[in-house]
């Protein structure tokens, strides 16, 4: 009978292959734990609140709320957007929460599984993974809302609708690459996580997510090169069925996530050890 | 089968430091992380705050064997367990590990309050890396192992601490580990499930091999045929001598904890002392078995109108009670000038197991036993014997042939 070998010493030889095989090899040994894990969390989540899931949408939903009433109220003017304001601003704010959750989530479970990380030995990917459920969830009733509000307005069908949940992965997949390399750093120092918080309040007002670019002006310039500016703005154009206008910049931001989360999974790999000693 | 496949643990100069600091601990983390990505080769000393923990340790264990590790709090036990279990790296040394490995470090933890008990089996056995074929194979094995029938489908936070713990180890009974890790889970629960505990262990013992961390000597004595004797973090005895360990493991309790409980102020403890001691170890007075035990007790009377009792009473190094040697009624005719009452008790043939004892002297009131003085550990002696056992007594015995006709 051949036995699995283990072996724990310095970590002197770092082969970033082989860190990248035993991560891979860890996720799809744990497929079930990162599953359990995310049933267990959701169903906790929901079976102590009377709303429920409904609070998965009220966040985007109030801040559309907001800038539709700044809009509408006059106080604040606004350069046309070329789609009902609602559906626009409800667009925006509804991806923007899921880059930003994707962004926490790395952190939000490692920090609630820090009891278990102490005790046992298990896949940490799993945490990872079963926080990407997690999101997947939550968006998923999200965009169930968004569908409604897009044919409650009469933008109506186009079959770029069909690319949403692809492009919606990718944008999971940026945020939590983002995330985990964010996470070790945050789980020693609390500051971090309040730094990530604050940073991305500033950062909503740079993105497009509930006004246009502007036509001219330091703004947009930082809001063209902001490259969470393509997510937001071809996601909503793929729902509204507009023609993607940054969809080149779109792809490269894309193709860099790849790397980056693979980077991200081995950062992470190796930096659990030093935060499970803290 | 002793041959070279059948090492299942094999510890090479283990080494791990801990800072003492929080604030700087934080920012050696950070130090580490970025050095890790680097791919750290350079030796690691300690930096300012930090000490080791463990300190190059070494050992190999083999199926079917226990290892033992003793040593007080802050030996470096857990930490040395930590590391066998992969949560963290060692600062210096290898640790190879061949099998699945199981811990029973802590039960129950990942369980949801919220959750009923049969969803958090799903959720541990899922952490402790079962599948869910596997876990719905067993299920109903660990629900009658934790004797939970009834409130299998109750919140988990309604459940006594007994009952998670019985929940957590029923699960984590089914592991079927090449290498199991145990420390100090079993304490809580009451005696009923300790020895079912200690029974699914026996039968997986002889297919495993165990690392055992326990403060219960008798249970490690029970369980273990190696040991390690662990003192801020370095192996102070390593060896398959678990009694010579057990002793050493007392002797560094011994001598601590003598004081006065009570005192009236009416009279005073000039001496207690043993007269016929073979030879002195460590300040202890070494007595053979079977000698006789004669103590000297030597004191004065303040203002006390009646004569006392004096008694005397004999402990084990786990603080149990073993004897009571019968009352000394001193009458008038004892006293000697100024008050003085000096007198030897003696105790013919001393038949306590090998090992270390203490004394209690108790000074009181006639008849109500009332206390003038009650002194802790006034004197401590060690038996010594060949023979290593470990109930309290070791009683001389003759035999008879009986003719069968």
């Amino acid at each position: 009978m051949a036995l699995e070998t283990r072996v724990y010493q310095k970590e002197n030889r770092l082969h970033f292959g082989k860190l990248l095989k035993a991560s891979l090899h860890d996720i799809y040994a744990s497929r079930f734990l990162s599953k359990q894990l995310a049933i267990r969390d959701i169903s906790a989540q929901y079976r102590q609140s009377y709303l429920g899931i409904l609070w998965a949408f009220i966040t985007p939903l109030v801040t559309a709320l907001v800038w539709i009433l700044l809009k509408n109220s006059g106080t604040v003017r606004l350069s046309p957007t070329g789609i009902p304001y609602p559906v626009y601003a409800f667009a925006g704010t509804l991806i923007w929460s899921i880059i930003t959750d994707s962004i926490n989530a790395p952190m939000a479970s490692t920090n609630s599984a820090k009891g278990l990380l102490t005790k046992l030995n298990f896949p940490k990917e799993a945490l990872v993974i079963s926080g990407i459920y997690k999101l997947l969830f939550n968006s998923a009733i999200k965009v169930l809302l968004l569908v409604v509000f897009v044919f409650a307005f009469g933008i109506g069908f186009h079959w770029s609708l069909l690319l949403f949940p692809f492009i919606l992965l990718g944008a999971v997949l940026i945020g939590t690459a983002i995330g985990l390399f964010i996470t070790p750093f945050g789980m020693l120092y609390k500051d971090i996580g309040k730094l990530i918080s604050f940073g991305l309040t500033f950062l909503m007002y740079v993105t497009p997510v509930v006004y246009a670019i502007p036509k001219d002006g330091v703004m947009k310039m930082v809001m063209t090169y902001n490259p969470l500016t393509p997510i937001i703005l071809t996601t909503r154009d793929f729902v509204t069925g507009q023609h993607p206008e940054h969809l080149s910049y779109f792809l490269v931001v894309m193709g860099c996530c790849i790397p980056l989360f693979v980077i991200g999974l081995v950062f992470y790999r190796l930096s659990i050890p030093i935060i499970v000693e803290r | 089968m002793k041959d070279h496949d059948d090492i299942l643990v094999k510890v090479e100069g283990l080494s791990k430091k801990f800072c003492k600091d929080l604030k700087t601990s934080l920012w050696y983390g950070v130090k580490d992380l970025i050095s890790n990505v680097r791919g750290n080769q350079h030796e690691r000393l300690l930096r300012p705050k930090e000490f080791w923990a463990v300190k190059d340790v070494s050992f190999e264990v083999r199926r079917g064997e226990c290892l033992g590790l003793i040593g007080h709090n802050g030996a470096g036990k857990s930490t040395l367990l930590k590391i066998l279990n992969g949560l963290i790296m060692p600062d210096a040394g290898k640790v190879t590990i061949r099998g699945r490995v199981g811990a029973l470090i802590e039960l129950g933890v990942g369980f949801n309050p919220i959750l009923s008990g049969r969803e958090n089996i799903y959720n541990n056995g899922a952490i402790l890396g079962f599948s869910r074929k596997e876990i719905d194979a067993k299920l109903e094995a660990i629900i009658a192992f934790a004797e939970l029938e009834e409130f299998i489908d109750m919140p988990v936070q309604h459940y006594s601490s007994g009952m998670k713990v019985r929940l957590g180890f029923a699960v984590a009974a089914q592991m079927e580990p090449d290498v199991l890790i145990i420390d100090e889970v079993l304490a809580v629960g009451d005696l009923g499930f300790v020895l079912k505990c200690f029974k699914t262990i026996d039968n997986i013992l002889p297919k495993t091999a165990v690392i055992f961390v326990s403060h219960s000597m008798p249970m490690v004595n029970r369980m273990c045929n190696q040991i390690i004797l662990m003192d801020r973090g370095n192996s102070i005895f390593q060896g398959d001598d678990v009694a010579k360990a057990i002793d050493l493991y007392y002797m560094r309790f011994a001598n601590n904890e003598s004081g006065i409980l009570f005192d009236d102020q009416s009279v005073v403890v000039e001496h207690v002392k043993i007269l016929n001691a073979r030879k002195y170890s460590h300040g202890i007075s070494q007595l053979n078995w079977n000698d006789s035990l004669c103590i000297n007790v030597k004191f004065q009377l303040l203002d006390l109108k009646e004569m006392p009792w004096v008694i005397l009473l004999l402990f084990d190094k786990e603080q149990r009670p073993v004897a009571y040697l019968k009352q000394i009624e001193l009458v008038k005719e004892d006293l000697q000038r100024d008050n003085y009452l000096n007198f030897k008790i003696i105790h013919e043939k001393i038949n306590l197991s090998k090992g270390i004892y203490t004394v209690d002297l108790l000074i009181c009131k006639a008849y109500t036993k009332e206390p003038y003085i009650r002194i802790k550990s006034a004197l401590s002696f060690q038996v010594l014997h060949q023979e290593d056992v470990w109930p309290t007594f070791f009683l001389p015995t003759t035999y008879e042939n009986i003719n069968l006709d």
